[in-house]
This record gives structure tokens, C-alpha cells and sequence, in this order.
């Protein structure tokens, strides 16, 4: 790879070099007809070459994707975006048509005259208010969605703490009261590295995890804190993200839609883990299975880059199980 | 003004001089030494993301301390892209494109001798040198410069326990910051206070080329948003150095409970994003004031709708203070606060969509002279369009969720602000270095530069949308710790190859800079047969600008190709050339346009 690189410096040189030599006995400073015309053509080779990659990435890359959302709050986020992304690409494609198009269209030329045509109140008027009545579907729906996934008002939530420092995830489930003891930096100490006050009695029942288990169909209400720096607690797979505030308790909330082994039958994610796996066989390492991740999206130190947790999604039975042989705090915590 | 009264020495001509002129090409030579450490620095990150354990010796030469064995160190990569961050966007494209064009152009536009005060554009440039001497001295310090991203957030940026380069070089880049906020401000006013007083005779603002119009708003945001940072920065200096809480609270690092109580980081971005929102439009705007005026000289065509420019940029300065809030959707704020920011952010799309009609009015059945100029100005209309239509995703809170802080807001920036300013800097040079040197660049090693240019951005930044899409985060070092990313790492060497290769491409521009200073061809007084005023000074420089009396202004700056008949294009140009200097007397029975 090394060899490449230097590869490439070679040509750039090369190639400088060998403008620079042109130079000294070719002073064009200014356009020319013939000019004109070759710059003119070179913009319908680019404009060929950018529908190329458009096109190309639109298809190649889709299987990287990340698949469906797995929440059910985040199907209006891929409804949406489906929404947008094609409104966008549609413009996308007519616009650098039309610029690129033009550049070749109307090249300069010494036989042309340009049109004088400074103004026109009717055409400002059309895109000036086209854009503005198609902002107001996708603000419209844009707000409709983000009320309803910032709203935490289900009682009947699950409550579950999300803690972050530099570099791990932990997580306290709220017990059988579905309510979190209170949480200071100042009770950190020995095993209590959650710093919860172990005088609320709300905190007793508490379960301290290093693993997110979450039953399918039932609202998650996370609380996110942070002890050191700011990080974000970034759920992709749930469309779901949040940062963790030193100082302050941030909310999020969504109800998973598809346990992790569904999701692993779902034909985008076996193309997904086929292809990666093909990967990792070529380079020896042990195949992957798909599971839901909790990464760290802010940057927050020299492991930034490893932070992350694992999320299990399980059927209502398999998690009560789980959660019952979870041990309370107050059993750990004397 | 009495020029050539007093004696020019080495020193005030060519250090510390107070004209514009000169002013603006120690501008522009600073910017781009920096600009060639913050693109290098990209090289070496991208080399990271795309061979993660491999080891260069590029990297054990440039990086001494903080690589082992050729391969980077994870701090010096947060490093990296924390400096280039901030070098591109403050140092390159705020100092860079505005110090060099505002400082060029506001005088001889419209008409002046030199800035209202020329003192305090020299104190201008020497802050900023300053500002960046401290910067470039920070890459340095012996922990590493400062590492917390650009937007330096607390707690990381405030406490070294948290990040090596959160100590000294933390406190150089605060310094070099607040520096750097006073030479902008000053230069700011200065711009404002000149285009408001010293215009020529019939010079009015409505006569004003969209390039006045575009650095005149761009210094009122500077003006109103910069203090902002300034005071966000100043506060971060009371936290980390005199032990306030303004932006800390309820901290436990290396095994200890830190003191400060009831701040909030989130006070913090709030502050930072009041300028940094703005920061976007003082980048991009005087680039957008640039292509006006060169699409229009070169498509001999006037500007189509120049009054709806001038009202989009109004539009577009105004809504800019009052979105900021969109990159904080998650960052714990209420709710409402996001879809308030999501209602007005999506707002800025109608302004931005009239200015890109209108260029694209503009070149229609023009006469275009495709000048590397021209195709500079074209490509930053086309990635302007790619990267600001991405900003409808990014814009609405319910989208930004998913993918906020992952690849695809590199390639939206990157492209609707980067790319679109960088290459209204290069297509401003190609079009006013006969100005500023009296010499003109070579076209071919022009348009070879601008093709490199628009092929690598393209190829580097749109692949970026989709590894964004897949959930990548941004500033991660290395993407080896998740197997669900690895089917990206191909991508990610094809992105690598191609900002190698428009790395390296800049190199041309750079030969042709230099070498075109000492040995272009001579320039005529206008070599593009523009209207602006600029182009009636003599091509020597003079002190003051024009040798005689400053001409006086009759008609607009876009009378190009105007006819006999106005509604005939079949007839004859008006004074039978297809331009008409802003200088010259309306015909009789002429109607203005």
C-alpha cells in the first residue's frame, strides 16, 4: 500500500512537472474558441462521469446499508427519509444536468451573442415558492415524527439508565418499582461505579448491567448520564441516538419491533453479514453475526473508537427471565 | 489622499503596509500555508481510516512522537482532525477567502483609495499572522495540540486528564482563537464602515456588484455572531484555568470527583454553535458573492435576478442566526427548542434554491468563456446544490436522529461548504490575480487543477454520504473494533486514493501561483472585458488606487451584451462591444437595467 502511495505522489509530481515545463513556452492566459469548445465537452465527460458514481453508489453500496429500522418509532424515520432521499435525488439529477449541460450548450463561441436577459419577477416567483410549498409537507411531517419520537409519556415504559465514561457502557435497570434510585458522581465508590445513592430506596431494586436486554414490543424509556465528558449513545439500528450530558439526565425512548434473531433471518441483513463475512474469512478472522450495537457518537477520548455495548432483543418471556437473575444493588451493594 | 508624498521603505511596503492591496496578498499567501498543513493533515487521516495497521513512513517521519512504528497514535489522530477542523474553516476559509477578496475588492468596487482605516486592517493581517503563528506552534507542544473535535466541547476540551491535548495545546488554540476573533472583527467593521462611506460618486448600493453585497453581509454576521465565540471561549478559559463552573458539573475522572458544580456543556455548545451556524455563510457567502460576479463576467450575461440575490443573501444572513440549534438536536435540549431549529433551518432552503436558479439562469443561452475561473465557479454551483440538498435530511430533527454525527454529515459539510468555498477561493484567484499581480495565471494548468479538483471531490465526498447511511461515526481511528463495519473498509481506500490524489492535485495550482507571480504573461487593464470598476485602475499598482480623480459610477455592474433595442436580440451591442463599464454615461434615452 505504501508503494501506492508513493505511486501516486510520482504522478501528481510527474504531472505538475510536466506543466510546468509546458509553461515556459505555452503562455495561453485566456480562453479561446477552441478552448471554449474542449472545456465545453470536458463538462459533458464529467457530467457522465458524476451520473456514473451517483448511479453506481445508489446501487453497488446498498447492500451496506444499514436494514429496516428495528424500532417502531423509527418506520416513519425510514418512511421519511425514503420521502426526502428521492425528492433530493430527483432534484440532484435535474440540477447538475441543467449546469453541466448549459456549460456545454452555450460554450462561448465568437459568432454567439448572449442574451440579454436580466430579470423575471413571474420565474423568481415560481422558485421561490415551489421549494416553500414542498418544505411544508416535509417540515410538516418531519415535526409530526419528531413529536412522536421524543414522546416519553407511556407510563407503563420499562425505565432504563444508560451510563457512559471513558470508554465503557453500563446500564441500571430500574427493577420492580420501574423507578431509578437517585444517581450523584460523588457516591462513586469501589463497586457502586454508577454512583447511586444507595440511601434511596428506590435504588435498592436497581440492576446494575453491562449488556442492554430489551423485550420486543414494549417502550424503552432511556435515561443517558455521563460521569467524565460528553458522549452519545448512538442505536442505529433503532434510528435512536442521544447524548450523555455530565451533569444532567437526557431521555430517549423507542419500542424494538424485532427480536435480534428475527432480525438476523431478515433477507438485508444475511446479504449484509454475507458479505462481511466474506471479508473476514480473506483475512482469517472469525465470522460475524448480526446484533443491535450501542456505539459512542461523540467524541470523547482516545477510545472513542471501541466504545460500545451490546443489545439484545428477546421475546417478553426470555426477558423476564433474564431481568429475574439479574441481582438487585442492594444485594451487591452492602 | 496625498499619495507618493512619503517615502516607501522595504518595510512598510511589503510588512507592515497599510494598503489593501498589499494587505489582502499577505492574506491570501498566510491562508494558503495554512490551507497546505490543514490538507496534509487530511491526507494523513484519510491514510489512517483507509490502512489502519499499516505503517508509513510518512507518517513516523511527520508525526515523531505520537505514531509507534509509522502508524498514528489514536490521541494525534483526534488531533488531526480537531487542527485541520479548524484550520480549514477559520484560517483558510474565514481569514483566507474573506481577508484576501474583502480587503482586494471593497476599495477598488466601489471606488475608494484604500479601507476607512488602514491601520487597523494592517493590525487585521498582524493579529491573524499572530493567531496563526500560535497555532502552527501548538502542533508542538509536547502532549499534542488541542484534540477535542473543532468544536471543542467540555468537558473534554477543559480537562487534560480526559485527553493529552486538552492541556497546553488547548490553551494555544484558545489563545490563537481569541487572537483570531479580533483580527476578524476588526477587519469586519472596517468592511462595513468602508462600503457604507467611501463609495464613489453614483456609486449606490443598489449599483453595488453582488460581490459587495455578499462581503458586506457576511462581515455583519461576523460582526454579530464572533463575540459569541469569543465569550464561549473566554469562559472555557475561566473553567480550565481559574476554576469556574460555567460549563462543568458532577465530573469524575482518573478516580477522583472534580469540584465544579452546576454548569452545563450544553450552555457551551449553544454558545459555540451561535457562531458556528453563522461561520457556515461567512465561509460561503463571500464564495457565493464571487461566483455571481464571475459567472456573469464570463457568460457575458448580466446576473439574473439581482435584486433577488441581494435579497437571498439577506434571507440567508438572517435565517443563519437563527438555526444554530440544529446541531443540538440531540444534545439533550427540549424537544420543542429542536423542531423551533428543524422549522427555521429547512427555511434557508428557499433562498439557497433562488440562488442556484439563478445561476443557472444566468449561463443559459449565455456566450460562456469557460476560463478555469468560470469552471471554478461552476463546480462550486454544482457541489452547492449536491451538498445543500443533503441539508433537507440533515436539517429535520426526526432524520438527524439516525444519523447525526456519522459520514454523512462529513460529506454534507464538506461539500455545500468546503468544497463550494474552496473553489469560489480558486475561481476568485484565477479571475483577480491580474489584479493582484499584474500577471495572468496559465489556463491549462487551470483547467487540469479544476478537473483533478471537482473529480476527487465528488469521488471522495459522495461514496462518504453512504458509509454515513450505514451508521458510520465520524472521528472514529480506527473501524476495526466493529465487524459491522467491516464491508466499508474498501470504500473507505477508494475515498483515501482519490484525497490522495486532489491532495496532490493542488499541487499544480500551487507551481502555477508561484511561477505565474514571476513569469505569467503581462495583464492587460482588463483582460475579461468585465464592467466592475476594479478594471479601470492601471494594471501597476499605485497608492490610492486610481492615478487621478476616482471615476464616477452610472450604471449597474452588469451591462453585459446589453443591445441597441434591449428587446431585440438581433440588434447591434450597445457602444458595439459586449460590455460597459460601470463608468460609462447612459445613452441618451438608454433605459438603466
Amino acid at each position: 500500500m505504501l508503494a501506492l502511495f508513493y505511486i501516486f505522489i510520482g504522478v501528481a509530481i510527474g504531472v505538475s512537472v510536466w506543466q510546468i515545463t509546458r509553461i515556459l513556452n505555452f503562455r495561453g492566459v485566456i480562453a479561446n474558441d477552441e478552448d471554449n469548445a474542449k472545456q465545453g465537452k470536458n463538462a459533458i465527460y464529467f457530467m457522465v462521469f458524476l451520473y456514473a458514481i451517483m448511479i453506481y453508489c445508489l446501487i453497488a453500496l446498498n447492500v451496506l446499508m444499514l436494514p429496516e429500522s428495528a424500532s417502531i418509532e423509527g418506520e416513519h424515520d425510514d418512511r421519511l427519509f425514503n420521502i426526502t432521499f428521492w425528492l433530493i435525488g430527483i432534484v440532484q439529477f435535474i440540477m447538475q444536468f441543467l449546469i453541466f449541460f448549459f456549460t456545454f450548450k452555450y460554450r462561448g463561441n465568437k459568432n454567439n451573442k448572449a442574451k440579454f436577459y436580466a430579470d423575471s419577477h413571474k420565474l423568481e416567483l415560481i422558485w421561490t415558492v415551489t421549494p416553500a410549498i414542498v418544505l411544508v409537507g416535509l417540515i410538516g411531517y418531519g415535526l409530526w415524527q419528531w413529536n412522536n419520537v421524543m414522546d416519553l409519556s407511556d407510563d407503563d415504559a420499562i425505565v432504563i439508565e444508560v451510563y457512559s465514561q471513558q470508554f465503557r457502557w453500563d446500564a441500571r435497570y430500574a427493577g420492580e418499582d420501574n423507578a431509578l434510585g437517585r444517581g450523584n458522581v460523588n457516591y462513586i465508590k469501589g463497586i457502586n461505579t454508577m454512583g447511586v445513592d444507595m440511601n434511596d430506596k428506590n435504588a435498592l431494586d436497581d440492576k446494575q448491567v453491562t449488556e442492554l436486554y430489551l423485550p420486543k414490543g414494549k417502550k424503552i424509556h432511556f435515561q443517558f448520564r455521563s460521569q467524565d465528558v460528553l458522549h452519545s449513545a448512538y442505536m442505529p439500528h433503532f434510528r435512536a441516538q442521544m447524548n450523555c450530558v455530565p451533569g444532567m439526565v437526557t431521555e430517549f425512548g423507542f419500542t424494538p419491533k424485532y427480536t435480534t434473531e428475527e432480525m438476523r433471518q431478515q433477507s438485508e441483513v444475511i446479504a449484509k453479514t454475507k458479505g462481511i463475512n466474506k471479508i473476514r474469512n480473506a483475512k482469517g478472522e472469525d465470522p460475524y453475526e448480526f446484533d443491535y450495537l450501542l456505539l459512542c457518537n461523540k467524541i470523547c477520548g482516545a477510545s472513542h473508537y471501541s466504545m460500545q455495548m451490546k443489545i439484545t432483543v428477546v421475546e417478553q418471556e426470555e426477558y423476564d427471565k433474564w431481568i429475574a437473575q439479574q441481582p438487585t444493588l442492594a444485594s451487591v451493594i452492602k | 489622499m496625498s499619495e507618493h508624498h512619503h517615502k516607501e521603505t522595504f518595510v512598510t511596503k511589503y510588512i507592515f503596509s497599510q494598503d489593501h492591496k498589499m494587505i489582502s496578498k499577505q492574506f491570501l499567501v498566510t491562508g494558503m500555508f495554512m490551507g497546505i498543513i490543514g490538507v496534509f493533515m487530511s491526507m494523513l487521516f484519510r491514510m489512517q481510516i483507509a490502512w489502519p495497521e499499516e505503517s508509513f513512513s510518512l507518517i513516523e517521519a511527520f508525526l515523531g512522537p505520537h505514531q509507534t512504528d509509522g502508524v498514528m497514535n489514536p490521541d494525534m489522530y483526534l488531533a488531526l482532525v480537531t487542527i485541520h477542523g479548524t484550520i480549514m474553516v477559520f484560517f483558510v476559509l474565514t481569514a483566507g477567502l474573506s481577508g484576501t477578496f474583502s480587503n482586494l475588492l471593497i476599495p477598488l468596487q466601489i471606488g475608494a483609495r484604500d479601507m476607512a482605516s488602514g491601520f487597523l486592517n494592517m493590525v487585521s493581517y498582524w493579529l491573524f499572522f499572530i493567531s496563526s503563528v500560535i497555532m502552527v506552534i501548538s502542533l508542538f507542544v509536547e502532549a499534542g495540540p488541542a484534540s477535542a473535535g473543532w468544536t471543542i466541547y467540555p468537558p473534554l476540551s477543559a480537562l487534560p486528564q480526559a485527553i493529552p491535548g486538552s492541556g497546553a495545546g488547548m490553551t494555544l488554540w484558545l489563545v490563537a482563537m481569541a487572537i483570531f476573533i479580533a483580527s476578524s472583527l476588526i477587519g469586519s467593521l472596517n468592511y462595513i464602515v468602508t462600503i457604507f462611506n467611501l463609495r464613489t460618486k453614483g456609486m449606490k448600493m443598489t449599483r453595488l456588484p453582488l460581490t459587495m453585497w455578499a462581503f458586506f453581509i457576511t462581515a455583519i454576521i461576523g460582526v454579530v455572531s464572533f463575540p459569541v465565540l469569543l465569550s464561549a471561549a473566554l469562559l472555557l478559559i475561566f473553567d480550565r484555568s481559574f476554576g469556574t463552573s460555567f460549563y462543568l458539573s458532577d465530573i469524575f475522572i482518573s478516580g477522583e470527583v472534580l469540584h465544579y458544580q452546576g454548569g452545563s456543556p450544553v450552555l457551551f455548545e449553544h454558545l459555540f454553535w451561535f457562531l458556528g451556524h453563522p461561520e457556515v455563510y461567512i465561509v460561503l457567502l463571500p464564495a457565493l458573492g464571487i461566483t455571481s460576479e464571475i459567472i456573469s463576467t464570463h457568460s457575458r450575461k448580466p446576473i439574473f435576478g439581482y435584486r433577488a440575490m441581494i435579497m437571498s443573501i439577506m434571507a440567508i444572513a438572517f435565517l443563519s442566526t437563527i438555526v444554530w440549534g440544529h446541531h443540538m438536536f440531540i444534545s439533550g435540549m427540549n424537544p420543542f427548542l429542536g423542531s423551533v431549529f428543524t422549522f427555521t433551518t429547512l427555511l434557508i432552503a428557499i433562498p439557497s434554491a433562488v440562488k442556484a436558479f439563478n445561476y443557472i439562469t444566468t449561463l443559459w443561452k449565455g456566450n460562456l468563456q469557460l476560463n478555469p475561473a468560470m469552471l471554478f465557479s461552476i463546480g462550486l454551483v454544482s457541489t452547492f446544490v449536491t451538498g445543500g440538498l443533503t441539508g433537507l435530511v440533515l436539517g429535520d430533527s426526526a432524520l438527524d436522529i439516525a444519523i447525526h454525527d456519522t459520514y454523512f454529515v462529513v460529506a454534507h459539510f464538506h461539500l455545500v461548504m468546503g468544497v463550494s468555498a474552496i473553489f469560489g477561493m480558486y475561481a476568485g484567484i484565477y479571475h483577480w490575480f491580474p489584479k493582484m499581480y499584474g500577471r495572468m495565471m496559465n489556463k491549462t494548468m487551470g483547467y487540469w487543477h479544476f478537473w483533478i479538483s471537482i473529480i476527487c471531490a465528488y469521488g471522495v465526498f459522495w461514496p462518504m454520504h453512504f458509509i454515513g447511511l450505514a451508521g458510520l461515526p465520524r472521528r472514529y481511528y480506527s473501524n476495526t473494533a466493529f465487524p459491522m463495519f467491516d464491508d466499508l473498509a474498501d470504500v473507505n481506500v477508494v475515498i483515501t486514493i482519490f484525497a490522495l490524489i486532489g491532495g496532490a492535485g493542488q499541487l499544480i495550482f500551487l507551481a502555477n501561483f508561484f511561477i505565474s507571480i514571476y513569469r505569467g504573461k503581462k495583464a492587460t487593464q482588463n483582460p475579461w472585458n468585465s464592467n466592475t470598476i476594479e478594471w479601470t485602475t492601471p494594471v501597476e499598482h499605485v497608492h490610492g488606487n486610481w492615478p487621478g480623480k476616482i471615476p464616477e459610477v452610472h450604471r449597474w455592474a452588469y451591462d453585459y451584451s446589453k443591445r441597441v433595442d434591449p428587446n431585440d436580440d438581433d440588434s447591434d451591442y450597445l457602444h458595439g462591444q459586449d460590455f460597459v463599464l460601470q463608468t460609462t454615461p447612459l445613452l441618451d434615452g438608454e433605459e438603466p437595467s
